[in-house]
This record gives structure tokens, C-alpha cells and sequence, in this order.
């Protein structure tokens, strides 16, 4: 503390030893608790000035993807900024993947990366890469702070941008001569920022417009998305007020589980490529539309000149970005969740049209006929000896964490689709998946965060085989900090999406998708100082779940499962909601009713 | 969708004038598979803390306000307008071009110069470099003229646009 300045602004600035301890600073009036990093040489002088402190605690990954992962597991868990640290050159760009993800998924994060001293930026330094290039499509927003005196200010401003608005990951890069010279320590600025304004208060008119739609509706759909848990507790509180006071169906996508209860008779489940029969044949059917939240992915639409072809759209997103980008909507209402809900509340109580509660009714009874399938049936034989149906482990595994505060992630694949079809979401926050870039690798290191997140809840990473081998070496994290995260995989010896695709759409070719050589998970689990169980057969199931949920450490639980089972019902690339699959169980000719432009889509 | 008509527009983007933010520009074109027929990019603050970028792009309506938005929402971005939607505009831009050549083709190349009111700004016996400025089609009408009169060289600065009348970008 050399001495304190004021300006002429009377903002009140006081010079700091170093960079770092000033970047430390403003991490903790930021509110900043905990930072997920691995050091290196760039960043030593933040490493420094951490072990000097008591107030933000480091969890150490194995990785720098991991760090990214864990800090999006720790922000979907708590609605809080995720923070990450990670050192120039392949600390960085190891931390990519990661970005993108939270990008994709709008995930609030700040990445602190370190850099070569700024006299050697562009002069190919030892671990130096062009940090702020690489992200500046992977990120929100960057900076890279070339001046003492910017960072500080820049630090409060990545805040703001990542929280705000849709939120996102933003990076701020950091010379190491920055972090070793005396820096001036400021406060976060209460003026708005220059050029950067989201809006989040819908517009009136838009509101009235959108009531006076859902009013006359006869087939009407909620469909909300990732943006409801983004916009806080609230909004899922107001969603299920809307709903309930319009009487209306809701659906959510993937990122929405959670928004609204499962357990509600007016859900229909979640929809899009691998959602429930109803879901998707409500959409179809539907005359007017209500998205919240949610963007058109094309998980969700199928073939967008079939998607909801009769239904007036209309949608509400806090990025007007969205609004139009793929499919062309009636009413666009720019606005945060909450804040449109509670617009679109009041507003329906203030209009005066009677809705036409027949037709509603009319249209449940439609619904209710969908619901009859049972679309997400399966059969387990119960005879012992019997094969585990993957479906029938993410059910127990749900019945038996009933009334525990139980967090889930996944990876990506089948057990991902599985476990949003049998897991069921009654509260948001509690659910953490790879979205939008299906990033397999992703919930080892998620569930980490949300177990530092929160210490004394129950949370479970539901993987594949394949995907946790991505990210395995944070068994090591687990062990480190004594975090009883629990992971379930369910083992089919397959990277079994890329299987059922193949058997479905190439001819049963199995080009390069089988698991061979896997490890031992029950030895693997053991050798990284946690618990290994393993389920052959379907009498070993219940007893592996009791034993997982009665450890206090971290398990690994290799569930032997079903090789040839596929995820239904599902909607074929370039295929419309109404000419979904249906399993097995549901005898439907078993033509895929693929063509050749849906076979060149993901 | 529907609609597939294409269009051109010419859209000024008023950005914060710091590192990086014609890459973000540049970036978000190349990104998301947008056009880019022309681009400009100067300080326009007499402190220098915003740049007006000019950039003529083409696609349908949808693609058009999705290139919009989608620069809205850059952070150092103030404000996006769409000159070619919001009334009537003017579009300049600049060219120097070298002709070189000997006889009548470099006389022709003069005169037409002269009828385009393109400035000599420098001649050697055996060249001229000529400085125009115009619309876009203007610069393209003259350039096909001077091809076979001894066109050597081009350079252009692209669109710079603004609106008529008293309304100013913020």
C-alpha cells in the first residue's frame, strides 16, 4: 500500500504492491470465494500473492479444461460467477474447450490467463500464444491488460459483462510484468458502462401482444429453455405461476430441466431430438407458441420448414440475437425471464379476454392421448442374471437419492439423454450438462464444482465409458479435496450415440466406436484413493446404488449396461416432430425415414 | 424460410476504438459465413475513443437483421445502424488508380478522367495516377474504362456512409 489517490471523479485509488495483489482484490470485492487453476510460469506472481491470503480458496485441477468445466459446475449450481486461472500458452488454449462450452451455454465465467511480460508479446516467447486471438470467438468478451493502471477497472468490468445480460465467459489476459508491477487498486464503477447496455426489461406492447395471443389460444405451448435458470430461482418460481394460472402445457429443452417440476401434471417432458413423445407432438400441433428463454436449437426444431408449422411464435430472449436467427417468430419480446415473466403475469390478469377454457380442455384431452404412449417405456427383466437396461439404472439411481439434495451432471452421449429423460428435475440449478457444444469430459470436473459449491449435498455424474476417460485425471482432484462426488457410469462398451447413429444411419457399421482396452474402473477408482463398485447384473443394481449413496468419499460405480440399447423416442436428423421413432417397445415399421440432406446434418 | 430475396446493405457500426475490435468485426463475418462486399474503418472522435466502421454486406432480410443484432451485441459496440433501411443515404468512396500507357490511349484516359472529374495527382511520360471519388458504381463504370487503356493498379478505400438529413448516429 503505497499511498492513496484521488481523483478527479472521487473515485478513491490506492496503489497496491503488485498486479496480482491488486487483481486479488478485486476478485474478493467481486465476491469471489473459490478459483479453479493449475500455476505456471506466467501466472507464479498470482500463485504468490494467493498463498498470501486466506479469503479465496484455489482448488488445484489436473488439467486446465477441468478448471473451466469446474467453475461452469460451480456457476450452474449457484447462479455466481465461476472463476478460473490458468498460465499463458497451453494453459490457455487447454482452457478453449472449455469456453466454448460456457459460451454456447451461457455460463458466467471469468477466465484469468496468464501472459509473456509485455515487452515479448509477439516475439514467440516461451509459452507465449496469442491468448485474446484464440478466444476472441470462444469468449463473451476479452481484454488484454497492457496498462497497471487498466486492470483493476477491467477486472470489475469482466464481472459485469459475464453476469449480465445473456450471460458468458469473458477472459482477461495477463502480462506478467502487469502482475509484478505496483498497480492502482479501484473500485467497481457505478456509472454504466460506455457501449455495453443489455436490455432487460420487456417492452409493454410486445407484452400485451404476446397475452393477447396466449389468451385466444386454443392448443397452447410453454417452452422454455436454459434462460429461465440463468435469470435466477425467481423466474422458475414465476414460470410455474404462468403456468399454472394459464392452464397451459409446458415443455423445456435439455438446459431447461429444471425450470419447471417434473413431477407437474401440466409438463409434458423435455423435447426436441431425444424428448418425449407428447412434448414434441405438442409442438407440432400447437396454435400459439410461448418460447422463454430457449433459441430454436436444432436439437430442438428437427427440420425447421415442419417445425410447429401452424403455431403463431412467440418468443422471449434477452439477446435480441436470437430472436429470427433460425426460425421466423410473430411477437420478439427482448428481455430478461424474470422480468418478462412477471410482466406477462400481471398483464394476463389485467386483460379482460376470457380464454376459452373448453378448447383447453379439448386440447388436454389430446395431450393426455399422446401421454398414453408412454413413450419413454423400456422393459427390464427382473429374473437374476438379467442385463441392466441403462434407463432402468438412471431410474433406480433417481428413486434412490429421492429427498437427498441431489445435484446432477453428465457427460455426453446416451446416459446424457437418458439422464434427462429418467432423472427428474424438480428445482433449478440441480441439473449441469454440455448443451450446446456437447463436450464429452465435461461432468467429471462440473460436478467438482458444484461439490466445492456445495459441500454437504449429494452429487452425481452420470457418465459413459468413453466420455469420462476425458477428463479421468480429476479422480485426482477428488482425492486432493476430499470432494464425495459420485460417478455412475453406465457401461456399455460403446461410445454409444456415435453406435446407435451408425446402426441406425450406416448400415450397423461400427467404424471405431467400440471401448476396447478399458481400464478396471473398480481398481481405477481405488488407485485414485476412492471407492470402485461395479452392477453385472440387474440383483447387483440397488445394492451398488445403496453403497455408492452410504460412502462419504468418492465413488466410482461402473454400471454394466444393455450394449445394444438406443435412446428413444428420437427425432432422425432433418426429420420433423412428427416422425419421431419410437423404441422398440412401440412397434412403428422401424424405417428411420432418413434422407440423404438429413444424413449430412449432425 | 420463405423469404430468400437477397439484399445490400450498407450498415455503420460506432465502436469503441480499442485493440481488437475490427478482429471481433471481422471475426463475426467470417464466423457465422456472412458477407463482406466492403469495409471501412477510421477514427471518428476528435480524442479518438470511437472508430465508425462502414460495412456493405448482402443477404435476405432474416440474415440482414441477424448480422445487426449480432453486432449489437459485441461489447465495445455503441450503436448499429442500417443505412440502407432507415431512409436515404449517401455512399463514397475513394479510388487511386495508376494508368499507364503512351499515344492515344494515354489522351483517351485523360479525357475520360476528365469526364468523370477523376484528378490527375500525379504523371510521368508514361502514366497517370488518378484519384476519384464517387459511388461505388461510379469507381467500377471508370475502371472499366481505363482496363484497356493501360490499367496498372487500383487502390480503393471502400464505403464510407451516412445518412441524410439533420439525424446524426448517436
Amino acid at each position: 500500500m503505497d499511498g492513496t489517490i484521488t481523483t478527479g471523479t472521487g473515485t478513491t485509488t490506492e496503489m497496491m504492491a503488485s498486479g496480482a495483489q491488486a487483481l486479488l482484490r478485486a476478485l474478493k470485492a467481486q465476491g469471489v470465494d473459490v478459483i479453479f487453476g493449475y500455476p505456471g510460469g506466467a501466472v507464479l506472481p498470482i500463485y504468490d500473492a494467493i498463498f498470501q491470503q486466506n479469503a479465496i480458496r484455489h482448488i488445484l485441477v489436473r488439467h486446465e479444461q477441468a478448471a473451466v468445466h469446474a467453475a461452469e459446475g460451480y456457476a450452474r449450481s449457484t447462479g455466481r460467477v465461476g472463476v478460473v486461472l490458468v498460465t499463458s500458452g497451453p494453459g490457455a488454449t487447454n482452457a478453449v474447450t472449455g469456453l466454448v462450452d460456457a459460451l454456447m451455454d451461457s455460463i458466467p465465467l471469468v477466465c484469468l490467463t496468464g501472459q509473456v511480460p509485455t515487452h515479448l508479446i509477439g516475439n514467440d516467447a516461451f509459452q507465449e500464444a496469442d491468448t485474446t486471438g484464440i478466444t476472441r470467438q470462444a469468449t463473451k468478451h476479452n481484454y488484454l491488460v497492457k496498462r497497471s493502471e487498466d486492470l483493476t477497472r477491467v477486472v470489475h468490468e469482466a464481472f459485469h459483462v459475464a453476469k449480465t445480460g445473456r450471460p458468458g465467459p469473458v477472459l482477461i489476459d495477463l502480462p506478467k510484468d502487469i502482475l509484478i508491477n505496483p498497480a492502482p487498486y479501484s473500485e467497481a464503477s457505478t456509472a454504466q458502462h460506455r457501449s455495453y447496455r443489455p436490455r432487460t426489461e420487456p417492452d409493454p406492447a410486445r407484452i400485451a401482444e404476446a397475452v393477447a395471443l396466449l389468451k385466444r389460444s386454443e392448443r397452447p405451448i410453454v417452452y422454455a429453455g436454459g434462460g429461465v435458470i440463468n435469470a435466477g430461482p425467481e423466474a422458475a418460481k414465476l414460470l410455474i405461476e404462468f403456468v399454472r394460472l394459464t392452464g397451459f402445457p409446458c415443455t423445456t429443452t435439455l438446459m431447461g430441466l429444471g425450470a419447471y417440476p417434473a413431477s407437474d401434471p401440466q409438463f409434458v417432458g423435455m423435447l426436441g431430438m431425444h424428448g418425449t413423445y407428447e412434448a414434441n407432438m405438442v409442438m407440432h400441433g400447437a396454435d400459439v407458441m410461448l418460447n422463454i428463454g430457449a433459441r430454436f436449437d436444432d436439437r430442438v426444431t428437427g427440420r425447421l420448414n415442419a417445425f410447429s408449422p401452424g403455431s403463431k411464435k412467440i418468443h422471449a430472449d434477452i439477446d435480441p440475437s436470437s430472436i429470427n436467427k433460425s426460425v421466423a417468430v410473430d411477437v420478439a419480446i427482448i428481455g430478461d425471464a424474470a422480468a418478462t415473466l412477471r410482466a406477462l403475469i400481471a398483464a394476463w390478469k389485467n386483460d379482460a379476454g376470457k380464454q376459452d377454457r373448453e378448447a383447453i380442455a379439448k386440447w388436454w384431452q389430446q395431450i393426455d392421448f399422446w401421454r398414453a404412449k408412454d413413450s419413454l417405456r423400456f422393459t427390464q427383466k427382473r429374473e437374476p442374471g438379467s442385463i441392466i437396461k441403462p434407463q432402468y439404472a438412471i431410474e433406480q439411481l433417481y428413486k434412490a437419492t429421492r429427498g437427498r439434495e441431489t445435484f446432477i451432471t453428465t457427460e455426453v452421449g446416451q446416459h446424457q439423454m437418458w439422464a434427462a429423460q429418467h432423472f427428474k428435475f424438480d428445482k433449478p440449478n440441480h441439473w449441469m450438462t454440455s448443451g450446446g457444444l456437447g463436450t464429452m469430459g465435461y461432468g467429471l470436473p462440473a460436478a467438482m464444482g458444484v461439490q466445492v459449491a456445495h459441500p454437504d449435498a449429494l452429487v452425481i455424474d452420470i457418465a459413459g465409458e468413453a466420455s469420462i476417460l476425458m477428463n479421468i485425471q480429476e479422480m485426482g482432484t477428488l482425492a486432493q479435496y476430499r470432494l464425495p462426488v459420485k460417478i455412475f457410469i453406465l457401461n456399455n462398451k460403446y461410445m454409444g450415440m456415435v453406435r446407435q447413429w451408425q446402426e441406425l444411419l450406416h448400415g450397423n457399421r461400427y467404424s471405431e466406436s467400440y471401448s476396447e482396452a478399458l481400464p478396471d474402473f473398480v481398481k481405477l477408482a481405488e488407485s485414485f484413493h476412492a471407492v470402485g463398485l461395479r452392477a453385472e447384473k440387474v440383483e447387483d443394481l440397488d445394492r451398488v446404488i445403496a453403497e455408492m449413496l452410504a460412502v462419504d468419499r468418492p465413488v466410482i460405480a461402473d454400471i454394466c449396461v444393455d450394449e445394444k440399447e438406443n435412446v428413444f423416442p428420437m427425432i432422425p436428423s432433418g426429420a420433423a416432430h412428427n416422425e419421431m421413432l419410437l423404441g422398440p417397445e412401440h412397434k412403428n415399421g422401424g424405417n428411420p425415414g432418413v434422407t440423404d440432406a438429413g444424413l449430412a446434418l449432425v | 424460410m420463405s423469404d430468400t430475396n437477397m439484399r445490400s446493405a450498407t450498415i455503420s457500426v460506432l465502436v469503441e476504438n480499442e485493440s481488437g475490435v475490427l478482429a471481433r468485426v471481422i471475426g463475426l463475418f467470417s464466423g457465422r459465413g456472412y458477407n463482406i462486399d466492403s469495409l471501412t474503418v477510421a477514427p471518428v472522435e476528435r480524442d479518438g475513443s470511437k472508430s465508425r466502421i462502414t460495412v456493405v454486406t448482402s443477404g435476405t432480410e432474416m440474415v440482414i437483421e441477424q448480422i445487426k443484432a449480432q453486432l449489437g451485441r459485441l461489447v465495445p459496440v455503441y450503436k448499429v445502424a442500417d443505412l440502407s433501411k432507415e431512409g436515404p443515404h449517401l455512399a463514397r468512396e475513394l479510388a487511386l488508380i495508376k494508368v499507364v500507357g503512351t499515344g492515344d490511349a494515354r489522351q483517351e484516359a485523360l479525357r475520360l478522367a476528365d469526364a468523370f472529374r477523376a484528378r490527375v495527382i500525379d504523371a510521368s511520360t508514361e502514366s497517370f495516377i488518378f484519384e476519384l471519388t464517387g459511388a461505388t458504381d461510379k469507381l467500377d463504370a471508370f475502371l472499366d474504362l481505363m482496363r484497356p487503356l493501360g490499367l496498372a493498379e487500383v487502390s480503393r478505400t471502400g464505403v464510407a456512409a451516412i445518412a441524410r438529413g439533420k439525424v446524426a448516429i448517436e
